[in-house]
């Protein structure tokens, strides 16, 4: 088992014949995963790295049977594609372009509310189930199948925890990227309750960074649903107010969003909270083995 | 993206949003010759810098005729003026506002936000206008009234009237106020704005609703389709260091320390940051070299580090998942080739062609000191400075 996406899993790359759609498109191929078709307007009925491309998602869904897409259409067309996804029903739409201005992420949210299909992103990795299904740009050797989900905001940073699990021989479940803009679709209490259902997941490491008020609500969430214990870690604990780390969403304004409360409140809801970036992995199998299940998520 | 106030009001009239009557004066003639345009029995003399807390800091003055324009004038350009938001070197004053005065009766708030939680476009509005709206939100925060506004609708004249109401706006301005928070919802959207805020909102003597201050944030991301807002850029307000980062797309941020960082990624380069603090260094920047970086990205990103002669110490830290390591090994050996290299420079790449990345420093024969992991990394440059 794993959460959101599988082995079964069957995928669209919208913006398919982009330089990096096709890069990445090759990449999730050589991985393991379904890539059944693409999507590129006026280049339907052509074909890249073996796989079909069509005029619209609607096609692509009606002759694939595609369940996920993942979008790479740069950021000024970014949100019409995960608006056409949605209108097609799609499962999911993990979007992992960049820069699509909040404005019109405020109108793709209003658009979503109500249909089936679930979000991740944009300005995200993306989302892999290890050894079975990789969406997005994750250097996809670095993961190996276990039972610890992993949610975070950021990328490298994912890329970091991950690989400090491996090492230590700590498989993952599912990792999600949720991405670091200021309206994102899912969010850290969605993956959350989705491991929590997920039996195959015994533990989660949530990673954070500075700005809004999400690893906060999170937190609660955990202290009141979870039964597995949760790790985590806050980027930007030195980051001066008033500047933008980079991320759209990882900004301290107005003495709100600060490293500090989110790892006070992370702490107070029962979460351990790793000091630097180096320990998170050393602090989850600390956490495992005071839970006695350590063992039971070492992967052999 | 940040403006100066004046360039603010100026969009907001053209959205109907009632400002005051200003000229923009770069020169002390051109000062007094705006006063005189504006043919007002008071005019204001306000200093242009991208920042708040100008009044307290003596950047905006009251004229009751030319001759006092003509003196602030003189005592404001040219000044260095601090206010909590500049930093403790202050920004040098180089742009006046000179505007009408008008018979302030009473100062209230109303801003406009992105609300993270609802994915919404919130307008706030308070009572409690001209003080630091974080004061208010901390100490009474039942002052501060918020309407959610659907994208689909926009801000309806309902929320409007609520607000109106609710921050005790007096009957007859009503109308006026409505209209006012309509056409600042309107720009705030058209222009692609992550903020406006009029602080304060004035009614006046002559029964007018006025934005006495504008302060317009841009979305950084929308500017490609915002042409007209990007030519408000002022590179006087800016750090040199970030404005040649942004020609070539980096995410750099200038701060106090003394190790300069390059890393990829927006998270990992905080938690590098945050891990060179950990072990009792500090750093010298925030710099994210993004995903797709090519070798002259780099190149330049260094070259930009090392401009800084602060800078005593380099940590370059790479996870490559859609950057690869050999890029940036090449990046950095260009660099160090075009502008020499003699501080400490401690590198450790992990992830997409990290054995690659990995031989192309080890034949570069320059002084690099390799690491395994962040936390070493981190400790080793630190110690290196020390």
């Amino acid at each position: 088992m794993s959460v959101y996406i599988n082995k079964d899993t069957k995928v669209i790359v919208q913006g398919i014949t982009g330089s990096t759609a096709l890069f990445h498109t090759k990449q999730m191929l050589e991985y393991g995963t379904k890539i059944v078709g693409g999507v590129t307007p006026k280049k339907g009925g052509t074909e890249v790295e073996g796989v079909p491309v069509f005029n619209t998602v609607e096609e692509a869904v009606q002759e694939t049977g595609a369940n996920v897409s993942v979008v790479y259409v740069p950021a000024p067309f970014a949100a019409d594609a995960i608006m056409e996804a949605t209108d097609a029903d799609m499962d999911m739409v993990i979007c992992i372009t960049e820069h699509i201005p909040v404005v019109d992420m405020v109108k793709v949210k209003r658009y979503m509310e109500g249909k089936k299909t679930r979000l991740v992103g944009p300005n995200c990795p993306g989302v892999i189930t290890p050894e079975e299904c990789k969406i997005g740009i994750m250097p996809g050797y670095i993961h190996k199948k276990g039972h610890i989900g992993v949610v975070s905001r950021s990328g490298t940073l994912t890329y970091e925890a991950v690989h400090q699990l491996s090492e230590a021989g700590i498989g993952q479940s599912t990792a999600v990227g949720i991405g670091g803009d200021p309206v994102n679709g899912t969010d850290f209490i969605d993956a959350l309750k989705a491991f929590e259902e997920d039996p195959d997941t015994y533990g989660v490491i949530m990673i954070g960074e500075i700005g809004g008020t999400a690893e906060e609500e999170a937190a609660e969430y955990v202290k009141d649903n979870l039964s597995k214990p949760v790790v985590g870690f806050i980027g930007g604990r030195t980051a001066p107010p008033g500047k933008r780390m980079g991320h759209a969403g990882a900004i301290i304004s107005g003495g709100k969003g600060t490293a500090e409360e989110k790892i006070k409140v992370m702490n107070e809801c029962g979460i351990e909270v790793a000091d630097t970036p180096a320990v998170m992995g050393e602090t989850l199998i600390n956490v495992l083995k005071n839970n006695g299940i350590y063992e039971k998520c070492k992967t052999h | 993206m940040n403006i100066h106030e004046y360039q603010g009001k100026d969009i907001l009239r053209n959205y109907g949003v009632a400002v005051p009557n200003g000229h923009v004066a770069y020169t002390v003639d051109e000062a007094v010759s705006a006063a005189k345009k504006l043919g007002s029995n008071v005019s204001v003399v306000k200093a242009q810098i991208h920042a708040g807390g100008r009044g307290k800091a003596g950047g905006v003055k009251v004229a009751k005729d030319l001759d006092e324009v003509r003196t602030y004038a003189d005592e404001i350009l040219g000044k260095t003026l601090v206010t909590h938001q500049t930093g403790p070197e202050g920004k040098e004053v180089k742009r006046l506002l000179i505007e009408e005065g008008c018979d302030i009766q009473k100062e209230y708030y109303v801003g406009i936000v992105l609300d993270r939680a609802t994915s919404r476009v919130t307008m706030m509005a308070s009572e409690e206008g001209g003080t630091e709206i974080e004061e208010v939100a901390a100490e009474t925060p039942e002052k501060i009234f918020k309407e959610v506004i659907d994208p689909v609708t926009g801000l309806m004249p309902f929320q409007a009237r609520r607000l109106a109401f609710n921050i005790n706006i007096p009957d007859e301005m009503l109308g006026k106020a409505v209209k006012f928070m309509m056409n600042l919802y309107t720009a705030f959207v058209e222009k692609d704005c992550s903020i406006a805020e009029i602080n304060p909102l004035v009614t006046t003597g002559e029964g007018e609703v006025l934005a006495l201050d504008a302060k317009l944030n841009f979305d950084d991301n929308a500017l490609f389709r915002q042409k007209d807002v990007q030519e408000l850029r002022d590179l006087d307000e800016e750090d040199p260091k970030e404005i040649e980062a942004s020609k070539y797309d980096l995410s750099y941020i200038a701060l106090d320390g003394n190790i300069g960082c390059m890393v990829n990624g927006a998270g990992l380069a905080m938690a590098t940051m945050d891990t060179i603090k950990h072990y009792g260094g500090e750093p010298a920047n925030f710099l994210d070299v993004g995903g797709g970086a090519t070798t002259e990205k780099v190149t330049e990103a260094f070259k930009i580090i090392l401009s800084d002669s602060s800078v005593k110490g380099i940590l370059v830290n790479i996870f490559g998942g859609i950057m690869k390591c050999d890029v940036i090994a090449e990046g950095v050996v260009a660099a160090t080739k075009q502008v020499g290299l003699e501080i400490p420079l401690v590198v450790r790449l992990e992830g997409t062609n990290v054995e690659q990345g990995k031989k192309i420093l080890d034949e570069s024969g320059l002084n690099i000191t390799a690491s395994e992991s962040m936390a070493e990394a981190a400790e080793k440059i630190v110690e290196l400075v020390k």
